[in-house]
C-alpha cells in the first residue's frame, strides 16, 4: 500500500508527515521490530525500514555502526518482512531503505513480490537513480509499490525532472551534500531545492538528512510535506547503556519530533 | 546471466558498467563525462598531457627482454613492459595526471583520491603537488599501519592523509570514505579515482588514460620482435593497468589476453582476491560488475598479499571481455607470487610490486604451456620498494619488528646457485609456511 494517502491525511490535518529510519537487526531482529512500534506509538506515520548493508556510501557514522553491528550480529536481507509486517500492521507506512546491491542479488521481481507480501508500502534507494531502475521501476509496478527516488540541491532542473517523473509515493529531498547525521542547520539548501522540485512535479516532497530535534522538525515542516529523520532516532539506541534506555530515549525524541510537526504550520 | 533492463545507459561494456551512485553525484559525473570528452580531442589539453608524459612521467617506458627468467618460463620469450620505471613507480602517473589537468579544467581546486598500498595515493599527490591543487587520501587504517612509509611520502609531498576506521579498514572503505567526501565537497573537489571501476564515465576515462601502455608496447613489440606477442599478461586489482595493456590488442585476435587476479591462500580456501572464480554479478562502488558477495549481496572481505589486489570488485570492462571471452582471467596465489617475485630478483636484478609478481607467476604457467616458441608480453606495472618490508618479512630476513632475522646474517632462501632450475629457486623459502 502506497504511503501516499497517509501524507495526504496528514496533509489535511495540516502538518508534515514525520518518517522515521531504523536500521533492522539493531540491536536484535526483535528488538529493532519493538523499536519500529514505539516510532509508530509516539507519532512517527511512516517507518524507513534500514537494510544494513557493507557499503554504504550515503551514510555518516552512526548509522555505519548500527550496521555494521547489525550485520555482525547476524541480520539477514529477508528480516526486513518481518519488520515490513509488523509497521504495516500497526497502521503505519512501512518503506524500505536499502542500497541496491542487496535487492539485485534477492532478485528485484521476487524481492518487490515479497515485499508487497509483508504489506511493505515501497522502496527508497539511495544509490539507484532512475536511469538505471528500469528492472525495479517493472517490478514495482506490478506489485504496487511506490518508487522514492532522491534529488539534491546538486540536481539540475533536468534531473529534478527526470527523477520525479519516475517516482511514487513520494520525491525524498536531501536537505544538504553529504551523507546522514545530525546538523546544527538545514533549512537553507532545502527550502530552494523544495521550491524547485514543487515546480516539476505534484507529488509530496519529504526532506531528509541533518533533521535532529523537534525545533528542526518544526522549521522543515514549514515548507516540506514530510520530515525525515534517521542518525538521531539510531544514536538513542546505539548510545544507550541498555535496551530499555534506548527504547525510552527513542521513544521521547520520536515524541518530541512529532510535536514539532504538529507546530510546523500552527 | 540475466541482463539488466537499463542496459542502454551510458558507460556500458554489454551488460556491465553503468552508474549506481547517489543522484548528488550525476551532475558532477555528466560534467566530468563532457569535459574529457572534449579535452580527449583537444589539441591543447592532449598536447600538454604528452608534454608531462614525456618531460615529467619519463614515457615511452621502455620494453626489457628478460632471459634468464624466461628460463622458469618453458623457455619461452618474455618481455617486460615496464611501468615500474615510471615516475612515482607505477603506472598510475598515467591516469592521474590526465585526471589532475580535467581538475584544473573543471575549476575546482581540491582533488581526493582512495588508496590500497600507497601507489595510487602517492601518484595523485605527486600530480597534486604539480599543479597546485589541495589532496585528501583516504587510506584504510590496516593499509597505512602496512604501507607506513608511503604514508609519508604522500604528507611530504604535501597531502593530507586519512586512516579509515570503518569496516575492513582497507581499500574498499578508502573508497566508502572518498565518496562521502565527494557527496559533501562535489562543487569544489573532483574524485580522482585510481582504477578502471566506479561510476561512468570513470572506468572508460581511467582506461583512455592508461592505454598509451598498449599503445607504445605493441609497436615496440613489433620493433623488437618482428611480430606479436602470443599472449599480454597482467595483473588485475581494479585492473587498470590489465586494461591499459590490452586495450590497444582487443582487435588482434591471434592475441591471448591474460589477468592475474590475487588467489591468495588459494579459491578453496576462500581467502583470495579472485573476483572471476567465485564472484557474481552485482554493484558496488557505482558499478555493475564482478562482485565477492555473500547469500545477501553483502560484499565479502578479499584478501592477497598484495594490497594492491586486494580488492572484492573489478572493473566492468574485464568482465565484458571475461564473459564475451576476448580475455581470459586466473587466480596466482600468494606463495606463487611471491616465487616469482623473488625469481625477477634474482635472475634480472628487477624488484618488482608484488601486484606485478602476479603477471608474472602468469607468465611463468603461460610459458609452460605454450612452449619455446611463445613471445609473452608482461606488463610490469609497479616496482617493488614500497614492498620490501612485506617481502623481506615473507623470506624471513626480518623479523615482525623490523629487525634482522636473528642467528644468519645471510637470512632468507637462497638457490643453490646463480645459473639456478626452478627447482632450486623454490625451494627451502623460509618464512613461506607462516603464509600458506
Amino acid at each position: 500500500m502506497s504511503v501516499g494517502p497517509i501524507i495526504e491525511r496528514c496533509r489535511a490535518d495540516g502538518r508534515p508527515a514525520l518518517i522515521g529510519y531504523l536500521p533492522v537487526g539493531f540491536p536484535t531482529v526483535a528488538g529493532s521490530v519493538e523499536a519500529m512500534e514505539v516510532l509508530v506509538d509516539n507519532g512517527v506515520d511512516i517507518v524507513e525500514i534500514g537494510v544494513p548493508y557493507s557499503d554504504p556510501v550515503m551514510d555518516g557514522p552512526v548509522i555505519q555502526d548500527a550496521a555494521v553491528r547489525a550485520l555482525a550480529g547476524g541480520v539477514r536481507l529477508s528480516d526486513i518482512f518481518t519488520a515490513a509486517r509488523a509497521v504495516s500492521g500497526n497502521g503505519a507506512g512501512a518503506l524500505v531503505m536499502t542500497y541496491w546491491n542487496p535487492v539485485l542479488h534477492y532478485g528485484v521481481e521476487r524481492f518487490a513480490a515479497d515485499l508487497a507480501d509483508a504489506g511493505g508500502a515501497g522502496l527508497i534507494t539511495p544509490d539507484l537513480i532512475p536511469d538505471e531502475a528500469a528492472e525495479w521501476i517493472a517490478a514495482a509496478d506490478v506489485h504496487d509499490l511506490d518508487k522514492v527516488f532522491l534529488v539534491a540541491p546538486s540536481s539540475t532542473p533536468e534531473r529534478l525532472a527526470l527523477v520525479t517523473a519516475q517516482c511514487r509515493g513520494f520525491v525524498y529531498a536531501t536537505a544538504v551534500m553529504g551523507v546522514t547525521g545530525a546538523r546544527a542547520s538545514v533549512g537553507e539548501a532545502a527550502d530552494e531545492l523544495v521550491s524547485r522540485t514543487r515546480a516539476v512535479t505534484d507529488l509530496p516532497v519529504c526532506v531528509g538528512l541533518g533533521v535532529s530535534t523537534g525545533d528542526q522538525a518544526a522549521e522543515v515542516g514549514r515548507f516540506a510535506d514530510g520530515v525525515i529523520v534517521g542518525s538521531a532516532l539510531v544514536r538513542c539506541l546505539t548510545e544507550a547503556p541498555t535496551p530499555e534506555a534506548g527504547l525510552k530515549a527513542l521513544g521521547e525524541l520520536a515524541a518530541e519530533l512529532a510535536d514539532g510537526v504538529r507546530r510546523a504550520r500552527a | 546471466m540475466t541482463v539488466p533492463a537499463s542496459t542502454q545507459s551510458p558507460g556500458r561494456f554489454g551488460a556491465f558498467g553503468g552508474r549506481y551512485v547517489p543522484e548528488a553525484l550525476i551532475p558532477a559525473l555528466e560534467q566530468l563525462d563532457e569535459v574529457r570528452q572534449k579535452a580527449m580531442i583537444d589539441p591543447a589539453f592532449v598536447g600538454e598531457l604528452e608534454r608531462l608524459h614525456r618531460t615529467y612521467t619519463g614515457r615511452p617506458s621502455i620494453l626489457t627482454e628478460v632471459p634468464r627468467f624466461a628460463e622458469h618460463c618453458g623457455g619461452a620469450r618474455v618481455i617486460l613492459k615496464r611501468e615500474d620505471l615510471n615516475h612515482t613507480g607505477s603506472h598510475k602517473i598515467n591516469n592521474v595526471l590526465g585526471q589532475a589537468l580535467l581538475t584544473k579544467r573543471m575549476g575546482k581546486t581540491r582533488v581526493i583520491a582512495e588508496t590500497g598500498a600507497g601507489q595510487h595515493g602517492v601518484a595523485t599527490a605527486t600530480a597534486a603537488a604539480l599543479l597546485g591543487l589541495e589532496c585528501v587520501v583516504y587510506m584504510g587504517k590496516k593499509d597505512t599501519e602496512r604501507q607506513a612509509l608511503n604514508v609519508a611520502r604522500m604528507r611530504l609531498l604535501g597531502a593530507e592523509v586519512v586512516a579509515v576506521e570503518h569496516g575492513s579498514q582497507t581499500l574498499k572503505d578508502a573508497v566508502n570514505e572518498a565518496f562521502r567526501d565527494w557527496v559533501a565537497n562535489v562543487a569544489t573537489t573532483h574524485y580522482v579515482l585510481g582504477t578502471v571501476t566506479g561510476p561512468h564515465p570513470f572506468p572508460e576515462m581511467v582506461r583512455d588514460f592508461h592505454r598509451v601502455i598498449g599503445v607504445e608496447a605493441r609497436a615496440q613489440m613489433l620493433d623488437l620482435v618482428g611480430r606479436l606477442p602470443d599472449a599480454v599478461l597482467a595483473c588485475v586489482g581494479g585492473g587498470s593497468n590489465a586494461m591499459g595493456i590490452f586495450h590497444r590488442f582487443l582487435d588482434d585476435t591471434s592475441v591471448r589476453l591474460i589477468g592475474l587476479e590475487g588467489g591468495g591462500s588459494g579459491i578453496a580456501s576462500g581467502e583470495h582476491a579472485s573476483r572471476f572464480s567465485t564472484g557474481v554479478p552485482g554493484v558496488l562502488h557505482g558499478a555493475f560488475t564482478y562482485l565477492m558477495q555473500d547469500d545477501d549481496g553483502q560484499t565479502i572481505d578479499s584478501h592477497s598479499v598484495s594490497a594492491g589486489l586486494d580488492y572484492p570488485s573489478v572493473g566492468p570492462e574485464h568482465a565484458y571481455l571475461l564473459e564475451s571471452g576476448r580475455a581470459e582471467y586466473r587466480p596466482v596465489t600468494d606463495v606463487e607470487a611471491m616465487e616469482a617475485f623473488r625469481l625477477l630478483c634474482r635472475t634480472e636484478g628487477i624488484l618488482p610490486a608484488i601486484e606485478s609478481a602476479h603477471a608474472l607467476a602468469g607468465a611463468m604457467q603461460v610459458g609452460r604451456e605454450l612452449g619455446p616458441e611463445a613471445v609473452l608480453l608482461v606488463n610490469l606495472s609497479g616496482r617493488g620498494d614500497k614492498d620490501v618490508h612485506t617481502a623481506a618479512e615473507w623470506f624471513g630476513l626480518i623479523d615482525s619488528t623490523g629487525a634482522p632475522a636473528q642467528g644468519d646474517d645471510r637470512p632468507g632462501p637462497r638457490p643453490s646457485g646463480l645459473h639456478d632450475s626452478s627447482t632450486d629457486i623454490t625451494s627451502g623459502a623460509k618464512g613461506m609456511g607462516e603464509h600458506q
